[in-house]
């Protein structure tokens, strides 16, 4: 008998209109994973602060209700707001504490970097999209200044020191250099936001 | 003379199953699954200098914004939080982020990130409230989520 002994081929025409519909569901019932934003770290409870420092190592930030932005008494656009924060945590006040600073050495900015501290005030009222604003700002400000640091010191800014050491093939001694070059960094000019009421010594 | 064949060859399709299934992984690794139906507005603020977060479960999400429209006839439109699945008041808010760093294995539980995922037309008022009742159960760590993008002239 003349029987066919091959095994018939199953037909894949069809495949092609499987993966489709498979992914055609994926595209509707997921989304693009959305976890960015400004990282902080809230401070301890405390009653009250009370701190020991010089009037001109804060520089007061004020947010009212009409969304203006007050800096130091004064208003103030916020297109402006990142340069006058590189200004008064460059400014590198006294005299051979801050030797890295680029500032303009006023006696009415911070000491130096480590001793300045910005103070942000807002109303209740005001939006919560400009108080971020205001944060990114901040961050912006940091940012540069360590940046133009760490491109000084290791020929690379300060991002990409931290995407180095984020990426899973750096080795475990790289890391260990790279861990210790961003804790320099961050030394030289550490992040002090302050939110609450400030009240002073004397 | 040869008869030259007139027929112009048909492309074939027998890679286009691999190339769909490809782009169908690529999908599947780089989404994630909508786990939460949005009750309230969440249209995040815009800002520049992002940094990625952590893995998601060394987060707890805390949603504000108004109600969306579908439900502001029953919630009215003042900014409602929203954990999980449901609204609450501020008060409950400490008792949800404790319940749910509960939940978390202990290793990690000192690396947990809140991520405050709020609207941009919310006033700070509420938020400094939240981190007020974040900062009294000790949960220090937290994110002002935001997208990567320039300011919105919404504000000005």
């Amino acid at each position: 008998m003349g029987r066919n002994r091959e095994v018939p081929e199953i037909n894949s025409g069809s495949m092609a209109d499987i993966a489709f519909l498979l992914l055609i569901f994926f595209l509707v019932a997921t989304t693009v994973q959305n976890d960015k934003g400004l990282i902080r770290k809230l401070p301890q409870k405390q009653n009250e602060t009370l701190i020991d420092i010089n009037e001109r190592n804060v520089f007061r930030v004020v947010l009212n209700k009409e969304n203006q932005l007050m800096v130091e008494g004064e208003l103030l656009q916020i297109e402006n707001l990142e340069e006058e924060v590189v200004n008064f945590l460059d400014n590198g006040g006294e005299t051979g504490k801050c030797d890295y600073c680029m500032g303009s050495k006023s006696k009415d900015l911070s000491d130096s970097p480590s001793d300045a501290v910005i103070s942000f005030k807002s109303d209740r009222k005001a939006l919560y999209g400009k108080y971020v604003e205001v944060q990114d700002k901040f961050t912006k400000a940091y940012r540069i200044l360590r940046s133009r640091e760490s491109s000084r010191l290791y020929g690379m800014d300060f991002k990409s020191l931290e995407e180095e050491y984020a990426k899973p093939e750096t080795t475990q001694e790289m890391r260990e250099i790279l861990k210790e070059r961003i804790k320099t960094i961050r030394e030289m000019y550490p992040m002090q936001i302050s939110e609450s009421e400030l009240i002073f010594k004397s | 003379m040869r008869k030259t064949k007139k027929r112009i060859p048909s492309v074939s399709t027998a890679s286009l199953p691999d190339i769909v299934f490809m782009l169908l992984f690529f999908f599947m690794t780089v989404t994630t699954i909508k786990d939460t139906e949005m009750l309230v507005e969440n249209k995040l603020p815009e800002a520049t200098e992002l940094s990625e977060l952590d893995k998601k479960d060394r987060i707890i999400e805390i949603f504000v914004g108004k109600p969306t429209a579908k439900y502001s006839n029953v919630l009215g439109t003042e900014p409602k939080i929203q954990l999980n699945k449901k609204l609450f008041n501020i008060e409950d808010v400490r008792t949800y982020v404790l319940s749910e760093l509960a939940k978390k294995p202990e290793g990690i539980r000192n690396l947990v990130t809140v991520s405050l995922k709020i609207d941009e037309n919310v006033h700070v008022g509420l938020v400094s409230d939240i981190k007020k009742e974040l900062q009294d159960v000790n949960l220090l760590k937290i994110n002002y989520a935001a997208i990567q993008g320039n300011y919105t002239s919404v504000l000005d």
